[in-house]
């Protein structure tokens, strides 16, 4: 289990990280999954373009109501509070769960999500949250919407040269109310369903259901999850292609749960 | 170390001595070890359940540095045969010849400097292969007509066993019968440490000197030494520290014979290191069982007689040296359990597919046959509506049966079973538990007992006629000059603290301080033949021979102790590291230390007295318990789980286990062993397993999909201990090491089918996953 051959880039700016990628260098954050990727050989990149290095590939910035979270900001980091007020305090539940505090001390948001292994957690939760992920290609940037970004398994809506530069995700007030839950066969372990729904008054409440080996599927309008739950629930879960026995039985269980917890919050 | 309640021997809980140098990382395993020179191996595997080999094309100009079984002229194939009757013994070739018969099969060594380059001339290989028909499911697999793993076998089998007891009279007098179809999954081992094999040529001792990662030294080098057709003097194995055995590491390699025969053809230094991929789906895999099983039981539950056809999977080859049916043809004489049981009729086979061999795990056969045994009686007791301490109380054999001869010719030595019982009950509230039950929770009580063969010898073994039979046990002891004491035994210890309890054995006999005595292990040109550590044998057979030869040194320190106090050696006793005179108390003068003994002996031999025995200080022992049938421990273990109806997931949230291992060397040492064994009954019962494709492919390659349960799947157990002695052993030990992997699924799985039953639901196979769970839930609801 070594990795093939390659070479390794640092680039120096987000100019020549984005010529690498032109180029067809594969792009690395933390490498916490591309790592056992390339010693599977199941990745045999010529070249990885190493990301961490950039200027402000890394924190928070907040401009009026959007908060703009650098892609290679660490699980850790969001853990630890990177993300403040309301939208923070989410997203640090969220990351506290992913895998083990050694993946979350070097595993990046960005790299989660443009890696969009269905079971992820940022690929399930960011879409609930609204806001845009900011890709950055030869043309400069352009605003992609979270709710449409995972396109598939292991699929995104980034341009074959673009890196992703960073997630805008929008302030959210305190009374946003919010539900998550997910499978996990035991601590640590991916996701065999997840469901969360957000709830901000004066809007419609979003929910998402994923970690089906698929896209995330996200509820723009989820009034009628929250009305009447179960029915909207079985009818949300048997649109979802593919699903065993029990893979739908974990999926209808993980909408109720998120319903309950949003109603609860 | 310092002096702990109860002493510094046997029964005391000392710390680990080891410990030092695992805890701050010290530990010297095959992978930290290099060489000059050294070369890396990979190896190049099959991408294919069952293929005839038609060709390797090796990458151009780099042919001299791939190598197939075609290169390696000379090298015997691995041939672990078996004296039952009608064993049909399988030809491993180290690299495969004309055939694959399993995924990751090697077919090529690649060598390089680095691991990483080894592996691209691997993935540089050309394959060229005439895929056949596979079986990979054991069932299928025996029936006629299926393609045959190996050409000319007239079934794929390599052993059926039959008993034949009558039970056909039992329909017409039971009060109950019930009928199960069980099945546990393949199972890959994990231990933290996978395989690694160092093997260098020494041309001044003519030597192949082999560093690997063994658990059975001595039978390894017998084995490498008859593949590479070497004398067994022109090998030298050498076991360092070893991260976990289990099992696994008691068989000889393929990639060992490999590494050894590049190494001498090379003149360099080659070495493997296995990785989890590898490990998990080419080589370490264990248990799958299926059960179809009647029992019939009267009104009070006290069985009437039991008939079963099991068949285990035990993959394309018969490895060495435990051979192919070990577990196979177990199962009828483990089947009777603690019980005492009138009637058994049981057909089993052990089948050939193109699976990996399936290996010995810790609990070996037993694990998968109490799960068997235990879910029947559970299923029994609900049919007669009596409770599942009142089955075990109606058949488990009792104390005043001691010793127990079972129908199966298995003797019970000592015990006190229905106790165990009796203390598990008591720690667990198991009203509280019928009236969750009552208010609508899915919520059960679990119980498995049974008991564990352990240090079983000749008597048993000389009938499987495979490839070694353990005799006697034995001990090399030296007192040094300066009065430490070396002990040399030809078992490994890799995790079960031996360094500590043979320690404290030769202070129980010498009352030398642990900390002055040296255990010396996992090399063969140092230690005295052994079988290895296997089968739960080594409290018992190391510690009785070491117990042994500190006795026979004791004489004779004794006699040169009592010349220097100048009384007769009848006036002397030897204790607490010294040789003090019977007849005065701790005076000045009457009594001179251990460690006088051995400075007289070396460098004032002047003072010793003229008829001193001239073997000196240094003594080699043997010995064998006898009767020399096996010690058996038992248990009892009782499990709370609750079942989440929605998803199928199970949380443990209680476990006690009541064990009898009769003397506890060092109590907390067996303490960890039961703990670490639960963990791994709990992976058996609850996460393990290597599902199949219908090609023949392993589907769990990483431990991202091969789950194995973490600290907090493993719940904190409560262990109490009771301590009969053992009749048989030198201080009434008896061998525990593999008991708590036993007993976890069989507990676990009534557990949960106690907490379904008002549903109406049972899971019968393992591992018992949500999805599984919720199947049965399914079922249930369909059947209604």
């Amino acid at each position: 289990m070594k990795p093939a051959a390659f070479s390794y880039a640092r680039p120096g700016s987000w100019s020549e990280a984005v010529q690498l990628v032109k180029a067809g260098a594969r792009p690395g954050a933390g490498t916490q999954s591309l790592g056992p990727l390339l010693n599977l050989r199941l990745a045999q990149p010529e070249t990885i373009a190493d990301l961490r290095h950039l200027p402000d590939y890394a924190g928070v910035t907040v401009a009026g109501s959007v908060l703009r979270i650098g892609a290679g900001t660490t699980h850790a980091s969001i853990e630890d509070g990177a993300v403040p007020g309301r939208t923070g305090e989410i997203m640090a539940g969220i990351a506290r769960r992913i895998a083990y505090r050694a993946v979350r001390n070097r595993g990046t948001i960005g790299g989660s999500l443009a890696h969009a292994d269905p079971a992820a957690d940022w690929v399930a939760v960011l879409p609930a949250l609204g806001g845009v992920a900011v890709a950055l290609g030869p043309q400069g940037e352009r605003r992609l919407p979270l709710s449409s970004f995972v396109t598939g398994i292991f699929e995104t809506a980034l341009a074959a040269d673009e890196v992703l530069r960073a997630i805008e995700v929008p302030v959210l007030p305190s009374v946003a109310r919010w539900g998550h839950w997910k499978f996990c066969r035991k601590i640590g372990e991916f996701s065999k369903a997840t469901a969360c729904v957000l709830s901000v008054p004066g809007a419609a409440p979003r929910a998402v259901l994923a970690a089906l080996d698929g896209p995330p599927l996200v509820i723009e309008d989820a009034s009628a999850l929250l009305q009447d739950s179960e029915t909207e629930a079985t009818r949300i879960v048997a649109t979802y292609p593919g699903l065993d026995d029990w893979r739908r039985a974990v999926a209808l269980t993980a909408l109720r749960h998120a319903v309950a917890a949003v109603k609860q919050s | 170390m310092t002096a702990e309640p109860g002493g510094l021997g046997v029964g005391a809980s000392l710390r680990r001595k080891e410990d030092a140098r695992f805890l701050h990382g010290r530990g010297r395993f095959v992978g930290d070890i290099t060489r000059p020179g050294m070369l890396e191996v990979a190896f190049l595997r099959s991408p294919i359940a069952h293929a005839r080999l038609k060709g390797v094309t090796k990458p151009a100009g780099q042919e001299k540095h791939v190598f197939t079984i075609d290169d390696l002229s000379g090298i015997g194939t691995i041939r672990a045969n078996s004296a039952l009757p009608g064993f049909r013994v399988s030809e491993q070739s180290a690299l495969a010849k004309d055939k694959v018969r399993h995924v990751g099969e090697a077919i090529a060594a690649c060598v390089a400097d680095s691991r990483a380059a080894a592996e691209d001339l691997a993935a540089a290989c050309e394959l060229d292969y005439e895929a056949l028909p596979a079986v990979f499911d054991m069932r299928t697999a025996c029936l006629p007509g299926a393609a045959l793993v190996h050409d000319g076998w007239s079934m794929n089998a390599f052993l059926e066993t039959w008993r034949d007891d009558d039970v056909s009279h039992l329909d017409a007098v039971a009060a109950a019968k019930v009928t199960r179809t069980l099945r546990t999954s393949r199972q890959s081992m994990a231990p933290l440490e996978g395989r690694g094999v160092l093997a260098e040529w020494d041309p001044r001792l003519e030597q192949m000197i082999v560093t690997t990662s063994t658990q059975m030294p001595h039978v390894t080098k017998s084995g490498l030494a008859d593949c590479l057709g070497l004398d067994e003097g022109q090998v030298r194995i050498i076991s360092p520290d070893v991260g976990g055995g289990f099992g696994y590491k008691g068989i000889l390699l393929p990639e060992e014979i490999v590494c050894a025969s590049l190494a001498i053809r090379l003149g360099r230094p080659v070495r493997w290191i296995e990785d989890r991929f590898e490990q998990l789906t080419a080589s370490a895999n264990c248990r799958e069982h299926h059960y179809i099983l009647n029992a019939w039981a009267d009104k009070d539950g006290k069985l009437l007689g039991v008939e079963c056809e099991a068949i285990v999977d035990a993959g394309a080859y018969s490895s060495y040296p435990f051979g192919a049916c070990l577990e196979a043809a177990q199962v009828g004489s483990i089947l009777p359990g603690p019980y005492i049981l009138p009637l058994l009729r049981c057909h089993t086979v052990s089948a050939c597919t193109n699976k990996p061999p399936i290996l010995p795990y810790r609990g070996v056969a037993r694990t998968g046959v109490c799960y068997a045994m235990e879910t029947t009686l559970d299923a029994l007791a609900r049919k007669l509506k009596i409770t599942p301490q009142a089955i075990r109380f109606a058949n488990l054999v009792p104390a005043t049966a001691m010793p127990y001869r079972n129908l199966v010719g298995k003797v019970f030595d000592s015990g006190d079973y229905p106790e165990s019982l009796r203390r598990a009950m008591a720690a667990i509230d198991v009203d509280a538990i019928r009236k969750r039950q009552a208010a609508g929770e899915t919520v059960g009580f679990g119980l498995a007992t049974f008991c564990e063969q352990g240090a079983h010898g000749t008597s048993v073994y000389h009938a499987w006629g495979i490839p070694f039979v353990p005799g006697f046990e034995q001990a090399y002891a030296r007192l040094a000059p300066d009065g430490v004491l070396e002990l040399r035994v030809g078992v490994h210890s890799h995790g079960q603290g031996m360094e500590t309890t043979l320690a404290q054995v030769a202070n129980e006999v010498l009352g030398i301080h642990p900390n002055k005595v040296r255990v010396i292990h996992g090399d063969t040109a140092l230690t005295p033949y052994s079988t290895g550590t296997w089968g739960s044998r080594a409290g018992v057979m190391a510690g009785g021979a070491v117990a042994e030869a500190c006795r026979q040194l004791s004489v004779r320190v004794a006699a040169i102790g009592a010349a220097l106090l100048q009384v007769p050696p009848a006036d002397v006793v030897v204790e607490g590291g010294r040789v003090r005179r019977k007849d005065t108390g701790s005076d000045a003068g009457s009594s001179v230390s251990i460690a006088d003994v051995a400075r007289t002996w070396y460098r004032a031999p002047q003072n010793l007295p003229p008829d001193v025995d001239k073997g000196g200080l240094e003594i080699t022992a043997g010995y064998r318990p006898d009767p020399d049938t096996g010690t058996h421990s038992y248990a009892c273990h009782a499990v709370v789980a609750r079942v989440d109806i929605e998803t199928g997931a199970v949380v443990l949230e209680d476990y006690v286990i009541v064990e009898d291992g009769g003397k506890l060397l060092n109590p907390m040492i067996v303490d960890g062993q039961v703990m670490g064994g639960l963990a791994q009954g709990i992976g058996t019962a609850l996460y393990e397993e290597m599902p199949f494709d219908s090609e023949g492919q392993p589907l769990a390659a990483t431990l991202a999909d091969y789950l194995l349960p973490g600290t907090t799947d493993v719940p904190d157990v409560r262990l109490d201990h009771m301590e009969t002695l053992s009749p048989w052993t030198t201080f009434g030990q008896k061998g525990i090491g593999e008991s708590g992997a036993i007993g976890p699924p069989g507990a676990i799985v009534n557990a949960i089918n106690d907490a379904l039953a008002g549903l109406g639901a049972e899971v019968m196979d393992l591992p018992a996953s949500p999805s599984r769970v919720l199947a049965a839930l399914h079922a249930a609801r369909l059947k209604k």
